[in-house]
């Protein structure tokens, strides 16, 4: 056993759907890791669920290529591809194709939502810096009884 | 409702320049308001503005970029009923003396653009690169909108209460919004004149962006040009009080 065997099972020439003991073994390893990485995330709830739904699903199916290696020769065999680890590449590459579009959208729109909040943020600090300045001065103005600030107990000592 | 006029500036680590840019706007417009949109400073820009009578100031809490920092004080224009505003940089470019021009031509348009270039603006230097990226915009503009504007990018401009609803919305954040601005506002029936201004050489600070910088701003105004054509059919464009007519006086006759 070497390495040689290990990449067997990318080997075109070896006989359709064989995997080596040791290539099962690791590839299932795998994706039992990725999925107890994404339940862990999600149980810490460092993932929203969307997000959550999305890994789960792809941890599953590395979880079942795992188990049947077969599957893939099936689907390359049904989608008229001569050599099977290109269908497991193409549809990776396309998953994370599609993904990282998505982000790219929700960066955006995250962006925009940020810098509308921190404009407003900017509108209000300055109202809320106005109406503090008005009312000491209402306190210490010739109508300053009358006002109902007086019972507003300023944290600053100067009027 | 706000019968007074409203002076908007934008300000990026311009304490420099900014009290100066202040004080002549004070002396030569005594009656106007402003607003200081403090874009995340790192400098006192905040208080040197503040420090100046009459100025409101707006503090951004963090850097956002020019687009941003405008809208917010188109936002702010709204809120406090403002009918008319006035887009002037802080580094002592745009001469406020030329403020009262640009609010005049608000009587027949909707924008109005302080333009560098054409009669009776002052010669403006620019660099070959610049120039050449100005006329590359000028020409896209051309092709999408109809029209041919003298100076896309200035940012010496005057909006009326309308312009100032559309644009508290919608006015694009990133940088050379400028650009971008004259097309958005051309399909959305705005009426734009250009009026012809004197323009001071920078009075301090550091242009805004470097070569490289600029290089991929001009692409990426000229993409975001195109992608929003094919966004929105073209309003039928406005009456422009400030055409050329040359191009209709020099029709060649037909026979030679």
């Amino acid at each position: 056993m070497n390495a040689a065997t290990l990449l067997a099972v990318a080997d075109p020439s070896t006989e359709v759907g064989s995997v080596t003991p040791r290539a099962h073994l690791f590839v299932a390893l795998a994706a039992v890791g990725v999925l107890a990485f994404i339940v862990r995330l999600v149980r810490r709830h460092g993932l929203r669920t969307k997000y959550s739904l999305l890994w789960i699903t792809v941890g599953a199916a590395l979880a079942t290529l795992a188990v049947f290696p077969d599957l893939l020769t099936v689907v390359s065999e049904l989608l008229g591809i001569y050599y099977p680890p290109a269908t497991l590449l193409l549809l990776a590459v396309g998953f994370l194709f599609l993904v990282v579009v998505h982000f790219s959208w929700e960066m955006s729109r995250s962006e925009e939502r940020v810098r509308v909040l921190a404009e407003e943020l900017a509108l209000l600090r300055e109202r809320t810096e106005r109406t503090n300045d008005t009312e000491p001065a209402a306190h210490t103005g010739p109508a300053g009884h009358t006002e109902p600030a007086v019972h507003t107990e300023s944290a600053d000592p100067t009027e | 409702m706000n019968a007074k006029d409203l002076v908007i500036i934008p300000a990026f680590n311009e304490s420099e320049t900014l009290p100066s840019v202040l004080a002549d706007l004070r002396r030569v417009l005594p009656g106007i308001d402003v607003v200081v949109v403090d874009d995340g400073s790192s400098d006192d820009t905040a208080r040197v503005a503040a420090a100046s009578p009459g100025v409101t100031v707006l503090r951004l809490p963090f850097n956002l970029g020019i687009g941003s920092a405008l809208r917010t004080g188109f936002r702010y224009a709204v809120a406090e009923g403002y009918q008319r505003a006035v887009q002037l940089d802080a580094d002592g470019q745009h001469d406020p003396g030329e403020v009262p021009r640009l609010l005049e031509a608000l009587d027949g348009a909707d924008l109005v653009v302080g333009s560098r270039f054409g009669r009776g603006a002052t010669t403006y230097e620019v660099g070959h690169t610049r120039r050449g990226a100005m006329r590359v915009l000028q020409l896209a503009l051309h092709l999408l909108t109809g029209r041919r504007f003298s100076d896309t990018s200035s940012g010496f401009r005057a909006f009326d209460r309308s312009v100032l609803e559309y644009f508290a919305v919608t006015y694009p954040s990133e940088y050379m919004e400028s650009v971008e601005v004259l097309l958005q506002a051309t399909y959305e029936g705005f009426r734009i004149a250009e009026v012809p201004v004197r323009m001071n050489p920078r009075a301090g600070g550091r242009p805004s962006t470097l070569r490289l910088g600029l290089a991929y701003h001009y692409l990426r105004v000229l993409v975001t040009l195109f992608v929003r054509t094919s966004r929105r059919r073209p309003a039928p464009l406005a009456i422009d009080h400030d055409v050329e007519r040359d191009a209709a006086g020099d029709d060649p006759g037909t026979g030679t």
